[in-house]
């Protein structure tokens, strides 16, 4: 197995038993990089030469025996979304196309206190609003199990990243299923952590009480490894309770004989392929195999979720996109007075689905229309919650498909509506802030990847690690 | 339905400058994308509570101390517009 392949873990331990430098992993995932992404396009921006740089520092912190953690010298890759000092941050979007940000995102300074690596900014939708990458300025990022199909969005480049083997973990967000569908697109791991879990800080945000930062990988453990250096409270994101973060590695050799998973009924949709379903069914088969008991659940209002979702995110998206006026940061466009800078810059700087949000979101929160629109969406979520509640009552986890189809063509056909609905299955988890592992089962017919998700309680990622582990591990 | 003239309306408010094909390919896509909001007047909302967040926690406060973010000078420099003393140089607005 080349060093590509390997797992985070498995090159962590090599690094740590002096096996492999820092450095050597590093050039590894580069030439990699430098050799496949031609075709792929995961990257925005690459940063081979901090790399290099902060691998020879990982290597002698090694040599000095100070090593900050066991994500020492270990290469990651972030969503362009989460800011880097010096290093370009663009969201994908025009508007952002040369923005350098003077500060990091709590999530990238975590990691970064930690010894790890960067490798490069990868794409994604333009401002995280989109299921393929094809919103995205900087072009669609292809699915490296089939170069005709895209690899989800809108964390597209993290997945892809992952799966082509240019680096071990990749950070992306999740608003509304933005880990989870890719994952399962491109095969690779996904979690979707609570609400609050991980501090959003610093991290360009589209609908505030919805986002949700997470990381993509080859496998559940390589994310619990990660998520215990990325979450806990922050001082600068009053979000983050003080939930004590547990040592999730710990906890993924826990057998699942006597869990209760429940399989929601209303997540089988009209137009979910077989394919997806028969990959539902075989989890089920394993679990009942590990010892776990599955029964059906309802969460009966989980078709309303779409609408409820496509108001409130649109509403925060329409406030929180509102500091792109091309007077304090980004591109502008020259004008005569302000109006002309702010509604100029904004025409040239958004693309047309981030647009199409503002609008819906303007609209939504307009004199008049608050109560039909905004405050229903809200009254509305709280029922999307309550099924969960409900649910979790009766059973430690979920077991749920993530998309009704594997991968689709680059260059579908545009419909947004279409686009909207076929987040279904992924929005109520945002809507209700628990959490979430997508894992890779199986694969379609053409070879494309399948996944299912694990949803658990707010703040059980542990729960959900670990049932993902005893898959991924009867699975290998 | 929502018209074109509403679609300019709403651009307005946004402060999204439109071109006319801009709005006419809009319109039907955003009035496609509300009619189906309609879907939630199936769902009975009566004395159902809104939320407006899910993490249960309320008024977070911290000790009220000063930190120096140290990196002011960065943090103007990023307009793209001229920074004179501390200042972005911008159209006179009155």
């Amino acid at each position: 197995m080349s060093l590509v392949q390997k797992t985070l873990k498995e090159l962590s331990v090599a690094f740590k038993a002096g096996e492999i430098t820092s450095r050597e992993i590093t050039e590894a995932f580069i030439k990699e990089i430098e050799t496949r992404d031609g075709e792929i396009n995961a990257f925005v921006t690459t940063t081979f030469d901090l790399a290099r740089e902060m691998a020879d520092a990982a290597d002698s912190r090694y040599e000095n025996g100070t090593l900050l953690s066991d994500l020492d010298g270990m290469p990651v890759t972030l969503k362009d979304v989460v800011c880097t000092a010096g290093v370009k941050t663009t969201a994908s979007s025009n508007i952002l196309k040369d923005f350098v940000p003077p500060y990091n995102a709590t999530v990238w300074q975590k990691l970064k206190d930690a010894g790890a690596v960067l490798l490069g900014k990868v794409n994604t939708d333009e401002f995280t609003m989109g299921v393929s990458t094809e919103t995205s300025a900087f072009g669609v990022t292809k699915n490296p199990h089939d170069l005709t199909k895209v690899s989800g969005g809108s964390s597209g480049g993290s997945a892809a990243a992952v799966a082509a083997n240019f680096c071990a973990v990749s950070i992306g967000t999740d608003t509304g299923g933005s880990i989870r569908q890719p994952a399962h697109f491109c095969g690779c791991t996904g979690v979707k952590v609570s609400y609050g879990r991980v501090s959003r800080w610093g991290t360009i945000p589209m609908a505030s009480s919805l986002d949700s930062v997470g990381c993509l990988a080859k496998t559940a453990e390589d994310c619990a490894m990660v998520l215990e250096v990325i979450a806990g409270k922050d001082v600068k994101d009053s979000t983050t309770p003080p939930v004590e973060v547990p040592k999730y590695t710990d906890t993924l050799d826990q057998p699942l004989k006597g869990l209760k998973i429940g399989i929601p009924q209303e997540y089988f949709i009209d137009g979910i392929e077989d394919e997806i379903v028969s990959v539902v069914d075989s989890t089920k088969a394993i679990l009942e195999t590990l010892g776990a008991k599955v029964v059906e659940v309802s969460l009966p209002h989980t078709k309303y979720g779409i609408a409820a979702y496509y108001i409130i995110a649109p509403s925060e998206i329409s406030a929180n996109l509102s500091r792109y006026d091309g007077i304090r940061y980004g591109s502008a466009v020259e004008g005569n007075s302000l109006e002309e800078i702010y509604t100029q810059t904004r025409e040239q700087g958004f693309g047309d689905e981030v647009k199409r949000r503002i609008l819906i979101g303007t609209y939504a929160l307009s004199a008049g229309y608050y109560d039909a629109y905004y405050r229903k969406a809200q009254k509305v979520r709280t029922l999307v919650k309550q099924d969960f509640d409900t649910a979790f009552n009766e059973v430690d986890a979920l077991l749920a498909p993530i998309f009704p189809t594997p991968a689709f063509e680059v260059g579908r056909e545009a419909d947004p509506l279409r686009d909207y609905i076929e987040d279904v299955l992924t929005i109520p988890a945002n809507l209700a802030g628990i959490c979430g592992v997508s894992v890779p089962v199986g694969k379609s017919k053409a070879g494309l990847p399948i996944g299912v998700q694990f949803l658990c309680k707010a703040f059980a990622e542990d729960r959900a690690l670990n049932i993902a582990h005893q898959i991924e591990q009867t699975l290998s | 339905m929502l018209t074109q003239d509403e679609v300019r309306h709403i651009a307005k408010l946004a402060k999204i400058n439109l071109t006319d094909s801009d709005v006419a390919r809009l319109a039907p896509q955003l009035s496609g994308i509300l009619d189906y909001f309609a879907v939630l007047q199936e769902v009975d909302t009566e004395g159902v509570a809104e939320t407006s967040q899910v993490t249960g926690l309320e008024s977070v406060t911290r000790p009220d101390e000063i930190h120096m973010s140290e990196i002011e000078a960065e943090l103007i420099n990023c307009t793209p517009h001229q920074v004179e003393d501390h200042c972005v140089k911008i159209p006179k607005i009155m």
